[in-house]
């Protein structure tokens, strides 16, 4: 049987949602799939769009790639519009001339920006925000002026607004309507929400009919309004609502609405005979929906009536939350209490610049709407009660009062069905999310990875935690975080003890706190708080029992029980004679020598009894213990920067030997790696460390929690353009924050995910610092800066400790168990197979390896 | 029978922390735990990470059971008796250990 020919025309996100589904179906083998893009590129994240300006590059907004296309058979055509349908013949036709046949179109081509018809529309710096392209002629036109103004208050305006904010133009925000996001807000809430934006130093100016564009007199444009007055500007970005792309289907008798849109049934089936339309493009019961999740939804439904299934599209809803230039905003269901006689709440704090509108059946029974502006706690709570039809439990003004004793009234997710959507963005229920703990995900960022749930907009993330827990709590799973049997405490709370105890050994601790004798868990992990807190020598008896034994010999031991020897080489930046030396010590000793991906230099196949005499030489020439082994600060790597590179922005070596001195020796949950580059071009690699530093041509980026290793995170954008000492405050923060709430052995990147508020929760406790912490954080950062001494050096003068490193306690013989062989031209090439070590006892030798 | 032979001074070990001994051509790891006079012997040959690492492990107890946990691949041995509570074919033989006045000795 010959496969069916499906053709996707448009690229876009619902249109590769389509495909995606397709591929993920069973029955996938049975199709081939064609895909069409007008864009130069396959489908990005539009939703995510703004985020280009805060620095998320198009790879990052990428939902897809040609790789993936291809290992799944899908053909795809980018920089290429389809022109025309051959219905009869079954075919499309592009712009380049290219036929493909097919046997269903997918028409998934989404919509465009619509530009009011007022006179001078049509200028260079008239713009619209929609694609990548779009963003890239902002930026550009940002660079030649100075004042911006938006046209449309809505959703996506006041997102253009943000942009144009952040790209450094004085910002307006000029409306039709009397109030800001007219549609989804009512005028107590649009109030608010335009106070609070103009607080942030955005205009608004409301009831402004734009008739012409003409030359301005200050600025490059004067944009005149109906009332007679007139604003002046350079750049003009309008955002005036969108319209379904229907072109192509307007050129047959497709059915169109009567203000566009094609025409779709339940099953998204057009009024042609297999052809279908999804997304922004189709029209459904005479609604077109603007946003994301509805139009996922209709590719689900496509893909099943295509393969048989019955699933079938019944309309969405459209309550969204949101976070429009800093101010958090959501509205649900009936926010503007049409429904005949209905009720509504209102609560309202100037101070606080918090209002909340909840509207609710005439029986006062159930929640049909609500606006929330400043304060969107509850949205998570009401959404679900409109949408489950939940009857609401004791006085409904309750859902909206602040609680005064801190009881907020929250319905337990308990109380919510098996269907009810957590995540609508990506159409994750609360079965879904029961499944996936069932399956073994038990934490956020297991939910994350195998559900996609908080992965779009983030607003699901507590609702997500809470859905969760109950799963977790339901299968008998008590969510246990204690440590280990011996404390049944959160590696977070018993940091709080120490602190606030002033703790500082751990038999201490077991004492007070614990039971039985420890293990190899809770011991590091203690060993680790006490050490970031106080700071003292890890081999002091009362710590060393508590060390792993990398910490215990300072050293990282290898499979056959050597060593390896990494010191200091901060930043990567070393002088010829230091180089020599380590040559030196290499060969004297017959180290294996490799140079390691942190810019330093490892020497491998040290005994215990080596270790000190390699030190010694070490230390005398100038060399700190490298902390390789330890649970602490890594390395800063650098690129050369501007002292060298042509390109370098600002001095990246200078600043990553600054930072790796400042915190060498910091121990903390988990490694901890740093790298600075001196310009955007990121030779450093800097956006794959916990710690990233980046060049621009005002100051430093900041970008935190990124991880190379098992699972790689790209690190994200914390602040932009710092200074050098507000860069470095920012860093003590956020590590010790780090180092006091994270779990054990969690890396920053684990931790991010499962930070709930996320990205924006921490730039509000380091930068904004609400949690009042800030001063305490930094002192304690200072103390351990302030206590920092070499452990090689403080071990090299202790007579006692050095008597621990040697095989034996009773001989001077070593371990016979150890044996090399040859490798380019390394004595200590690799270390030797069991077998190999069998030949040798026997006097066998082994044939060395060469390989060039 | 019981001829113990001298191994090292106890002051000579660190409260919970194991050294290695050589002792009739075997490597064996003699642990201190806890704060009284108490030590245990079992081989230090870690079999499943194939080398001779075991003192350098970190002890402690689970369910009950002294432990120490192997610096390779973090498999408990029991102090007592050398069974490895993970892979019990993996388990390694135990020692008779005593100390006498400040002196630790083995079973010869
Ligand atoms: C800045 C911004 C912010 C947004 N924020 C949110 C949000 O927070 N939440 C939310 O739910 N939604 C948001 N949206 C809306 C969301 O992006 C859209 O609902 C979604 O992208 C619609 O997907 P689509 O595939 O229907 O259309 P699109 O993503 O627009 O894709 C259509 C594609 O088809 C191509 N195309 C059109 N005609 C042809 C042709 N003839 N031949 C070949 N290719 C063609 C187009 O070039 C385009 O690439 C936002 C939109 C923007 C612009
Ligand atoms: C026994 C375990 C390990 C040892 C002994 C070890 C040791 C090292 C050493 C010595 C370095 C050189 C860094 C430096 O110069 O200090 C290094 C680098 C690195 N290690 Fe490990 N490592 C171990 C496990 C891991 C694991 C499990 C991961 C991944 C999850 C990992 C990821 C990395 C990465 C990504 C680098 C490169 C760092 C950079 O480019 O800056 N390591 N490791
Ligand atoms: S990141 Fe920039 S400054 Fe650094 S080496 Fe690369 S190009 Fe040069
Ligand atoms: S990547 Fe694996 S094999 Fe290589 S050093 Fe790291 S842990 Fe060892
Ligand atoms: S609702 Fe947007 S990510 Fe879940």
């Amino acid at each position: 049987m010959s496969k069916q020919k499906i053709i996707v025309v448009g690229n876009g996100m619902v249109g590769h949602k389509f495909i995606e589904n397709m591929i993920e179906h069973p029955d996938y083998d049975q199709y081939e799939v064609v895909t069409f893009s007008e864009e130069p590129r396959l489908a990005y994240d539009r939703v995510q769009l703004s985020y280009y300006f805060a620095g998320k590059t198009v790879d990052e907004l990428m939902l897809t790639s040609p790789d993936y296309y291809d290992e799944n058979g899908v053909r795809f055509i980018v920089s290429d519009k389809v022109v025309n349908i051959d219905h009869a013949n079954k075919k499309v036709v592009t712009a380049s001339g290219r036929e493909e046949s097919y046997d269903k179109l997918i028409l998934a081509t989404g919509s465009y920006p619509f530009v009011p018809p007022i006179p001078g529309k049509d200028q260079e710096h008239c713009l619209v925000y929609r694609t990548i392209e779009d963003l890239e002629g902002m930026t550009a036109s940002a660079k030649v002026s100075k004042v911006g103004v938006v046209v449309g208050g809505g959703l996506l305006g006041l997102e253009a607004a943000n942009a144009l904010k952040n790209l450094g133009l004085e910002t307006h925000v000029v409306e039709f309507a009397p109030r800001l996001m007219a549609v989804q807000l009512d005028e107590g809430g649009g109030q608010l929400l335009r106070s609070k934006i103009e607080a942030l130093g955005v205009s608004v100016h409301t009831e402004k009919n734009t008739t012409e564009i003409v030359a301005g007199e200050t600025c490059r444009y004067r944009m005149n309004f109906a009332d007679g007055s007139h604003i002046e500007t350079d750049v003009i970005l309008f955002s005036a609502g969108i319209r379904p792309q229907d072109e192509l289907a307007r050129q047959f008798d497709i059915e169109i609405g009567p203000r566009g849109g094609i025409v779709i049934d339940n099953n998204c089936l057009t009024s042609a005979k297999d052809v279908y339309a999804i997304g922004e493009c189709a029209l459904w019961d005479g609604k077109i929906y603007g946003l994301v999740a509805p139009g996922y939804n209709m590719a689900k439904v496509a893909v099943s009536h295509i393969t048989g299934g019955d699933l079938a599209f019944e309309g969405a809803d459209m309550s969204t939350k949101l976070k429009l230039l800093g101010v958090d905003v959501a509205s649900i269901g009936d926010a503007q209490a049409r429904t005949p006689g209905c009720l509504s709440y209102t609560y309202s704090d100037g101070h606080a610049g918090v209002y909340k509108r909840l509207v609710v059946s005439a029986d006062n029974k159930k929640v049909i709407g609500a606006v929330l502006v400043g304060d969107v706690e509850a949205y998570g709570n009401l959404l679900q009660m409109m949408l489950g039809d939940i009857e609401i439990p004791g006085s409904p003004e309750a859902l909206i009062l602040p609680s005064i004793d801190g009881a907020a009234p929250a319905l337990g997710v308990d109380a919510l069905p098996d269907s009810a959507q957590i995540c609508s963005c990506h159409d994750v229920t609360k079965g879904d999310i029961f499944e996936a703990v069932k399956g073994g995900c038990t934490d956020l960022s297991g939910i994350k990875s195998c559900t996609k749930a908080v992965t779009g907009c983030g607003g699901c993330a507590a609702m997500t935690t809470q859905v969760m827990n109950a799963a977790l709590t339901e299968m008998g799973v008590e969510v246990d975080d204690s440590l280990c049997e011996h404390f049944s405490y959160t590696r977070q709370e018993i940091f709080d003890i120490i602190r606030v105890k002033g703790i500082k050994s751990f038999d201490e601790l077991l004492e007070s706190h614990g039971q039985g004798h420890g293990c190899e868990i809770c011991k590091p992990a203690i060993g680790s708080m006490l050490a970031t807190h106080w700071n003292e020598y890890v081999l002091d008896d009362k710590h060393i029992g508590l060390q792993d034994t990398n910490d215990i010999f300072l050293a990282n031991m290898q499979r056959d029980g050597t060593y390896s020897v990494v010191p200091r080489i901060a930043g990567g930046e070393i002088t010829p004679e230091q180089l020599i030396v380590l040559g030196e010590v290499g060969r004297d000793f017959g180290l294996y020598t490799k140079i390691t991906g942190g810019q330093r230099i490892d020497f491998f196949g040290a005994q215990l009894h080596e270790l000190p005499p390699i030190w010694e030489r070490l230390v005398e020439a100038g060399f700190e213990t490298g902390h390789a082994y330890g649970k602490s600060l890594r390395t800063v790597k650098s690129c050369v920067g501007s002292t060298w590179c042509r390109y370098g922005m600002l001095d990246s070596v200078s600043m990553a030997v600054n930072l790796e001195m400042r915190y060498k020796g910091l121990r903390s949950p988990h490694k901890l790696k740093m790298a600075v580059s001196g310009c955007t071009r990121e030779c450093a690699e800097a956006q794959g460390k916990d710690v990233g530093v980046i060049a621009t041509d005002k100051g430093w980026n900041l970008y935190l929690c990124g991880n190379g290793g098992m699972k790689p995170r790209h690190a994200d954008l914390f602040a932009q353009d710092l200074d050098d000492e507000t860069l470095i405050k920012y860093i003590d923060r956020f590590f010790m924050f780090y180092c006091r709430t994270a779990d054990k052995l969690q890396r920053t990147s684990v931790w991010m995910d499962n930070l709930e508020g996320g990205i924006e929760y921490l730039h509000e406790v380091i930068v904004e610092d609400k949690l009042g912490i800030c001063e305490e954080l930094e002192a304690d950062m200072a103390r351990v800066i302030d206590t920092y001494e070499c452990e090689w050096k403080k071990t090299l003068n202790s007579p006692e400790r050095l008597k621990r490193f040697a095989h034996f306690i009773n001989s001077d013989l070593t371990d016979d168990n150890l044996a090399y062989v040859e490798m380019r031209g390394q004595a200590k090439g690799r270390i030797a197979t069991d077998e190999e070590r069998q030949k040798l006892a026997k006097g066998v030798e082994i044939e060395t390896v060469e390989l060039v | 029978m019981s001829e113990w032979k001298d191994i090292c001074k106890f002051s000579d070990l660190a409260a919970n922390t194991g050294v290695c001994a050589l002792h009739n051509q075997e490597q064996v790891a003699i642990f201190r735990v806890g704060k009284e006079q108490k030590v245990y012997a079992i081989s230090n040959y870690d079999p499943i990470g194939k080398a001779n690492v075991l003192s350098r492990g970190i002890v402690g107890d689970i369910k009950g059971k002294l432990v120490v946990a192997s610096p390779l691949y973090k498999q408990h041995f029991c102090l007592e008796t050398g069974e490895c509570l993970e892979e019990p074919e993996n388990s390694v033989k135990a020692y008779a250990i005593r100390v006498e006045g400040d002196v630790v000795q083995l079973q010869a």
